[in-house]
C-alpha cells in the first residue's frame, strides 16, 4: 500500500526523519518494502526569475537572463512559448538532473544531466523546465500539465529549491500489511499505528456535516433500502446528496489521489476514492436519477442475470453473486464495481452514496469467478469493519460540503444486522500476557502502549480491563494483547530461555526413517546422486512411457487448478521425470551418470477422491552412459536390497517403456515389487539420448517390513572352505539362476555359487552355451577329505546333468 | 715348513682367482653356477682341496684341514655378499622399470551425493533429535481441514489468499504448509509434544524465484509454560549450529493465523557478520523463518487444555536454507537434477 508522508502528517505529528519512521513502522509490524522521495530523480533545480527575455532573430528561441538567487544569474536559451521577463520558472542548473522528453515534450525518455552549451552561437548555462521534465503531472501540481514552462508562484524566492515548492520533496512509503490487520490498510489506519509507536497525538479526520432537506422534499420520493441477503451484507448505508455540481476536484485532492496512483475523475467519484484510500472503506456513488423507484435492494443475483459494469464489460451472474439493484435491475456488482447504467455523469445532480460491508469471502469468490477486480474488491476481500463503514459515510458527506459539490440531505438509511460499532470490553490477566512473552513487561508500559492504541486500559492488580475499538476485530484474547504489547514495547526485549519448564523427551528418527536414510546413503555410495522432482507431471508422460490405455498408472489424480497442463496430474510413477532428468543432463553435455529419487507415487483408491490416496514411497534409479548396462543397474537394485538385508529375485519380464529382452521384474517374497531394464530405443530416440539409459522403479512400501532387519554376526567357518570351478555346457535357454539353484540344491555344504564366465561361440555346438561357476563348499564338522570332496562334486555334476543335460566343458 | 708356505701361496692364489672371477659376474644365476663349480668336490677350486688330504703328512693334516675350512668359509661369505649386492641391484632395476607418473588421475569411481535439501533436512533432524524432537512426516495430499480450518484459517479467512492452493477436490488439496502435520500430531498425542515435520509443500507459484513445489520443515513444542522466549532461545541454539557460532536471531512482528503472537525470524548475516553485504542486501539480517506462539484456538481444537499448556511453532523453507548455506543463486537449480550441480555438495 502506498503511503505519502504529507498525507500521513495530516493525522499525526511526525517529528522524526523519514528513515526513522521506516524503522518504527518495521518494528511494530508494518514492513516498508520501499520508500522514496517523489522527486528522487530530480536534482539541482531551483526557482529562476527571468529578468530579461529577447527573441533570437530567425529562431523560436529566446535569450534570457535568469536570476537564481544565491546561485547567480545565468544566460539561458529557451524555446518555450510561455517564457517571459518577470516570470518565475524551474531552472535546472548546470549539473542538474531532470527527465528527458521526446520531441513532443510529453513522453519521458529517461534522465538527462544539464550541461553548459551553445545554442545558435549563444552560451546557455542551464535549462528552464516544464512540469514533465520534473516528473510532475497536472494532478500532482497545477500547471504542470502545460506543454511549456512550469509557472511557479509569484511569491517564490529565486534560488529556492523547486522540490519543496512543487511537493517533489514528499516521501512515499510502500507498506505491506498483514492479513489480520485490514483496519490498517489505509492512510488513517497507518496513522493510528504511527501515533501509537511514536507516542504522538492522533488527529481524527473531520466527520462533520450539516443535513438539509429530505430526499422526499427534493425529489418527491424517499430512499428505501432492503437487504435480502444479510449474511452477505451485514450493513448497508445509503445517503442522499442533492444539488450536485459535477466538476474537477480541488488540487489538493487530485494531488493526493495521484500520489497513491489513483486517477482523478470528478469531484463525486474522487470523494469515494479518497475515502477508500484515507479510511480503507470502499464506497460507491449512484446517479439517483437512474435508480428506479428510488429503491435499493441488496440480493443474490438471479441465475444468468446480466450486468454491465462501469468498464463496459458484461457478465452473466448466478446465485453466488451479490448484486445491488434498484427497483428493477442490478445497478452494481456488490463490492466489486458499479453498473454502467447508474454511473456518475457530468449531468448528475443527485447522488446516493453507498458505504457497506460485504462478506469478504463472497466478494473474493465472485471477483475470482468473474475475473473482475477493482481497488474496492481487493479491500472487501481482506475485510472491512462496520465502524469504518459508518465513519466513511460521514467523511464522504463532510467532503461533499468541503468541496461544495452538493447539499447533504437528511435522508440516511442504515440497514444493518445490529452489530455494534462501540468498543468491546476485554479483560485479561497481566500474568498471562507476560506468560506468553516469557518476560515481565512493566505495568506502566503495558498501560501506556494499550492506551496509545485506544484500548482504554484499566489495571487492577492482575486484571487488565480493555475497551477494544470496533475496528480491531483481530483482538480476541490475552495472546492478542501480548502481541500488541510486545510489538510496541519491542521484540528485542524478549529474553532467550531454553524451555526451563518443559519435560525432557527422547526423539530422533524412527526405524522407517532410519531405513530410508540408510538406503539413500548406500545408493549415493554406489555412485548415484539424489534428485528431487515435482510430485506432479503431465498427461503426456503416459504417452512417453507408451502406457496402454488400461495401465493403472493412467488413473492419476487431477489437480483442479494446475499451473499448466504439464503440471496437472499427481504422478503415479517416478519414471518419466527420471527420463527427462537424463535427457536434460545429456542436453547439457553430461553423457554419463547415475541418479536416484525417493519420492511418492500417488495412487487413488477412488476417483474423484473420497479418501486420502495411497502415497506410495517409491525408488527410481536412472543410469546412463556407455559404461552402464543392465547389470550395473542391477547392482544398484542389489544395493537397495542389501540396504534392507534382503535378496531380490529377478525374472525376465516386459513393460511398456523397457527393452523387451533386457527387462526384469524385481521380486521379493514372491511378490513383484519393481522393474528394471534398458530404456526402449523408441523412447531414447524421442528424447534424443546419445547414450544407453537404464531405469529401475521399486515400491519401497513393500520393503518397509524389513526396515529393522538387523543382521547378526555369523561365526567364520572353523575348517578350511573348498573352492571348485565348474564350466558347464548347456542349452542357451537355461538361465544362470537355474544352474545356481541346481548347484546349491545338489549338496548341503554349498555356501556360494558365483558365475564368472559365459561363452557362446564356434567352439560349442549351436544352441549351446558354456557357463563357468565358482562354487564354495563349507565344512561344518570336520575338514573335507579328498574322497568327500569328490563325492560332492560328483553330486553337483549329476544334478546338472539330470536336470538340464549340462555337462562339464572339456 | 716349505709345504706350508707353498700351501699358503696356493690358497692365496685361489682367493684372488675366485675374487677376480666373481667381480666380473653380474647376475645371480651365474653366481649360483660359479659357486657350484668352485665348490664341486671333484673339480672345484675349493671343493676339490679336501681330496689332497691323503697326500698331506700326518702332522700337517690338522693345519691343512683348518686352512681349507677357512677358505671355504671365506668363499661362502664372499658368495653371500655378492648375492646380496646383486639382489639389491636387481630389485633396484625392477623398481626403476615400474616407475609411474603419480600425478596421473586416480581410478576412484566417484560416489554420489544426497540432494542438498536432503543434506539440510538431515542436519536439522540431527540437531532437533538431540533436543528430543520426534520426526513426523505427513502426507502431501491433505484435507482442507488440516491444512487450513484446524489451523485457524476457516473458509472465508483472508489468510487463504496468502497461499495459492492446488485443489484436488473440494475436500482434498496439496498441502501448502507442513503445519498441517501439527494437527495430526496433537490429535494423536498429548503433551509434552516436540516434533519436527519436514516435507514437500505446494503453492501455485512458478516464476524465477518461486517453485510450485518446495520443502518446509515445521516444528512444534507443546508443554507447560512454553513462551516466546523459549522459541527465541531454541532458535538461537539452532542457527548457531546451522550457520556457525556467533549467529544471532532477531524477531519481528508477523502474522500467521495459527500463531499469536507471530514473528518473522531473521539471522545475523553469517557472511558479513552484520556489516552489510549482497547476501543480506546491506541490512545485516537475513530472513529465514516464520514462527510464533501457538494460537489457543488451534490447541483447543485439538483438545489441549490451554490453561495448562502452551506451545510454539515454526516453519522454515529448506531450499532457502540450502541456498544460503551452499550459495545456490536460483531455487530451480535444485529441481533440475543437473549432475554438474548435484555432484558438487556433500555436507
Amino acid at each position: 500500500m502506498l503511503l505519502p508522508l504529507s498525507w500521513l502528517k495530516e493525522y499525526v505529528d511526525i517529528n522524526v526523519t523519514p528513515e526513522v519512521l521506516e524503522e518504527k513502522l518495521f518494528s511494530c509490524g508494518f514492513e516498508v518494502e520501499e520508500f522514496y522521495q517523489v522527486g528522487k530523480d530530480i536534482k539541482g533545480v531551483v526557482v529562476g526569475l527571468v529578468e530579461s527575455c529577447e527573441p533570437i532573430e530567425g529562431t523560436h528561441l529566446s535569450l534570457c537572463m535568469v536570476n537564481a538567487g544565491s546561485y547567480g544569474t545565468f544566460q539561458v536559451c529557451c524555446g518555450a512559448d510561455n517564457v517571459h521577463a518577470g516570470g518565475k520558472f524551474p531552472l535546472a542548473l548546470v549539473g542538474a538532473q531532470v527527465y528527458a522528453t521526446a520531441k513532443d515534450h510529453v513522453t519521458v525518455e529517461g534522465l538527462m544531466e544539464i550541461k553548459a552549451g551553445k545554442l545558435r552561437g549563444y552560451d546557455s548555462c542551464g535549462m528552464l523546465c516544464s512540469g514533465t521534465e520534473l516528473g510532475l503531472t497536472e494532478d500532482l501540481y497545477p500547471g504542470a500539465g502545460y506543454n511549456g514552462l512550469l509557472a511557479l508562484p509569484d511569491d517564490s524566492e529565486p534560488g529556492a529549491d523547486v522540490k519543496e515548492i512543487t511537493g517533489l520533496d514528499d516521501w512515499i512509503y510502500d507498506v505491506s500489511i498483514y492479513a489480520n490487520r485490514p483496519d490498517a490498510m489505509s492512510i488513517f489506519g497507518i496513522a493510528r499505528e504511527v501515533a501509537a509507536v511514536l507516542n504522538a497525538p492522533l488527529h481524527e479526520p473531520d466527520l462533520s456535516y450539516t443535513e438539509h432537506k429530505t430526499k422526499a422534499e427534493v425529489t418527491g420520493s424517499d430512499l428505501t433500502v432492503t437487504v435480502s441477503a444479510p449474511d452477505l451484507c451485514p450493513r448497508y448505508i445509503g445517503h442522499y446528496v442533492y444539488d450536485v455540481k459535477i466538476a474537477e476536484s480541488p488540487a489538493w485532492m487530485r494531488r493526493r489521489l495521484a500520489l497513491v496512483g489513483c486517477n482523478s475523475i470528478s469531484n463525486i467519484v474522487d470523494i469515494t476514492n479518497y475515502v477508500l484510500k484515507e479510511l480503507g472503506q470502499p464506497m460507491h456513488a449512484f446517479d439517483e436519477a437512474f435508480l428506479s423507484q428510488s429503491h435499493i435492494e441488496v440480493r443474490r443475483a438471479d441465475p444468468n442475470e446480466p450486468i454491465v459494469t462501469l468498464d463496459e464489460k458484461e457478465f452473466r451472474l448466478n446465485r453466488d453473486n451479490l448484486v445491488i439493484c434498484d427497483g428493477e435491475k442490478p445497478v452494481a456488482l456488490a463490492g466489486i464495481m458499479g453498473g454502467l447504467n447508474s454511473e456518475i455523469r457530468d449531468t448528475t445532480s443527485g447522488v446516493v452514496f453507498e458505504a457497506a460491508k460485504f462478506a469478504r469471502d463472497n466478494v473474493r469468490k465472485t471477483s475470482r469467478a468473474l475475473g473482475q477486480a477493482s481497488d474496492s474488491s481487493a479491500v472487501f476481500s481482506k475485510g472491512v469493519n462496520e465502524y469504518t463503514t459508518v465513519m466513511a459515510m460521514k467523511r464522504a458527506l463532510h467532503l461533499v460540503e468541503e468541496l461544495g459539490c452538493g447539499t447533504v440531505s437528511s435522508t440516511h438509511v442504515d440497514a444493518n444486522t445490529g452489530n455494534s460499532i462501540d468498543p468491546k470490553p476485554l479483560t485479561v490477566s497481566v500474568k498471562r500476557v507476560n506468560g506468553v512473552l516469557g518476560i515481565t513487561v512493566p505495568d506502566q508500559e503495558i498501560v501506556s502502549i494499550l492506551s496509545r492504541l485506544s484500548m482504554q486500559p484499566e489495571l487492577d492488580g492482575d486484571t487488565l480491563s480493555l475497551r477494544i475499538p470496533a475496528y480491531r476485530e483481530d483482538m480476541e484474547a490475552y495472546q492478542d494483547v501480548a502481541e500488541e504489547v510486545i510489538r510496541m514495547y519491542g521484540y528485542d526485549h524478549v529474553q532467550s530461555t531454553f524451555m526451563p519448564t518443559a519435560r525432557v523427551t527422547s526423539g530422533g528418527r524412527n526405524i522407517h526413517q532410519k531405513a530410508l536414510l540408510r538406503l539413500r546413503q548406500n545408493l549415493a555410495a554406489a555412485g548415484a546422486c539424489e534428485a528431487i522432482h515435482y510430485s506432479f507431471f503431465s498427461p503426456e508422460d503416459f504417452e512417453l512411457l507408451r502406457l496402454p490405455d488400461s495401465a493403472p498408472e493412467r488413473r492419476a489424480i487431477r489437480i483442479l487448478n494446475p499451473i499448466n497442463e504439464n503440471l496437472s496430474l499427481m504422478r503415479t510413477t517416478l519414471v518419466p521425470q527420471m527420463l527427462q532428468a537424463i535427457q536434460r543432463n545429456e542436453k547439457r553435455g553430461t553423457i554419463e551418470g547415475r541418479l536416484f529419487e525417493i519420492g511418492k507415487a500417488f495412487l487413488a483408491k477412488s476417483l474423484p477422491l473420497e479418501d486420502y490416496p495411497e502415497e506410495r514411497e517409491t525408488l527410481c534409479v536412472g543410469v546412463f552412459g556407455t559404461e552402464e548396462n543392465f547389470f550395473t543397474l542391477k547392482g544398484l537394485a542389489d544395493t537397495a536390497a542389501a540396504s534392507y538385508g534382503v535378496k531380490f529375485r529377478y525374472e525376465a519380464s516386459d513393460t511398456s517403456f523397457l527393452h523387451p529382452y533386457q527387462t526384469a521384474a524385481i521380486l521379493l517374497d514372491g511378490e513383484k515389487i519393481g522393474v528394471l531394464g534398458k530404456v526402449k530405443y523408441e523412447i531414447a530416440d524421442e528424447l534424443v539420448l546419445r547414450t544407453p539409459a537404464y531405469i529401475l522403479e521399486l515400491d519401497l512400501s513393500a520393503l518397509s517390513k524389513y526396515d529393522n532387519n538387523m543382521k547378526k554376526y555369523r561365526p567364520l567357518p572353523k575348517f578350511d572352505v573348498e573352492k571348485r570351478d565348474f564350466a558347464f555346457v548347456c542349452d542357451r535357454e537355461i538361465s544362470c539362476e537355474q544352474i545356481e539353484e541346481a548347484i546349491a540344491g545338489a549338496c548341503p555344504y554349498v555356501t556360494s555359487v558365483r558365475l564368472f564366465d559365459v561363452y557362446e561361440g564356434p567352439n560349442l555346438p549351436s544352441g549351446k552355451k558354456s557357463m563357468a561357476f565358482s562354487v564354495v563348499f563349507t565344512p561344518d564338522q570336520h575338514a573335507f577329505s579328498e574322497q568327500e570332496m569328490n563325492g560332492y562334486t560328483d553330486a553337483v555334476l549329476a544334478a546338472l546333468s539330470e536336470k538340464y543335460g549340462a555337462v562339464l566343458r572339456s | 715348513m716349505g709345504e706350508s708356505t707353498e700351501l699358503r701361496e696356493r690358497l692365496q692364489a685361489i682367493r684372488e682367482q675366485v675374487q677376480g672371477n666373481l667381480q666380473r659376474i653380474l647376475d645371480s644365476k651365474s653366481v649360483y653356477e660359479y659357486r657350484k663349480s668352485v665348490f664341486d668336490g671333484k673339480t672345484g677350486l675349493i671343493g676339490s682341496l679336501m681330496k689332497e688330504m691323503g697326500k698331506i703328512p700326518k702332522e700337517e693334516k690338522a693345519d691343512f684341514g683348518k686352512k681349507v675350512n677357512e677358505i671355504k668359509n671365506w668363499a661362502q661369505e664372499l658368495f653371500d655378499q655378492k648375492n646380496t649386492a646383486l639382489r639389491e641391484l636387481e630389485m633396484q632395476k625392477r623398481y626403476e622399470a615400474e616407475k609411474i607418473d603419480v600425478t596421473m588421475p586416480s581410478l576412484m569411481r566417484p560416489k554420489g551425493n544426497l540432494h542438498p535439501v536432503t543434506l539440510v533436512t538431515n542436519q536439522l533432524i540431527d540437531i532437533f533429535a538431540g533436543l528430543g524432537f520426534d520426526i513426523y512426516e505427513g502426507t502431501e495430499i491433505e484435507k482442507d481441514y488440516y491444512n487450513f480450518t484446524a489451523l485457524n484459517t476457516p473458509q472465508d479467512h483472508p489468510a487463504r489468499d496468502m497461499q495459492d492452493t492446488f485443489y484436488l477436490s473440494p475436500e482434498f488439496l496439496l498441502r501448502t504448509q507442513t503445519s498441517a502435520g501439527q494437527i495430526h500430531v496433537m490429535e494423536e498425542k498429548k503433551p509434552p509434544i516436540k516434533i519436527i515435520s519436514p516435507g514437500k509443500v505446494f503453492r501455485s507459484d512458478d516464476d524465477a524465484t518461486h517453485s510450485p513445489m518446495f520443502t518446509q520443515m515445521e516444528g512444534l513444542v507443546v508443554d507447560k509454560g512454553i513462551t516466546l522466549g523459549d522459541l527465541k532461545g531454541m532458535l538461537d541454539e539452532i542457527v548457531q549450529k546451522i550457520f556457525g557460532e556467533g549467529t544471532t536471531t532477531r524477531l519481528r512482528p508477523s502474522y500467521f493465523p495459527f500463531t499469536e503472537p507471530s514473528v518473522e525470524v531473521d539471522v545475523s548475516c553469517f557472511q558479513c557478520k552484520g556489516c552489510g553485504c549482497s547476501l543480506c542486501k546491506g541490512t545485516g539480517w537475513i530472513e529465514i523463518l516464520g514462527a510464533g506462539v501457538v494460537n489457543n484456538k488451534v490447541l483447543a481444537g485439538c483438545g489441549i487444555d490451554t490453561d495448562v499448556y502452551s506451545g510454539f511453532a515454526f516453519g522454515v523453507g529448506l531450499e532457502r536454507i540450502a541456498m544460503l548455506k551452499y550459495g545456490y543463486n536460483n531455487i530451480k537449480l535444485l529441481f533440475e537434477s543437473d549432475l554438474r550441480v548435484l555432484s558438487q555438495i556433500d555436507d
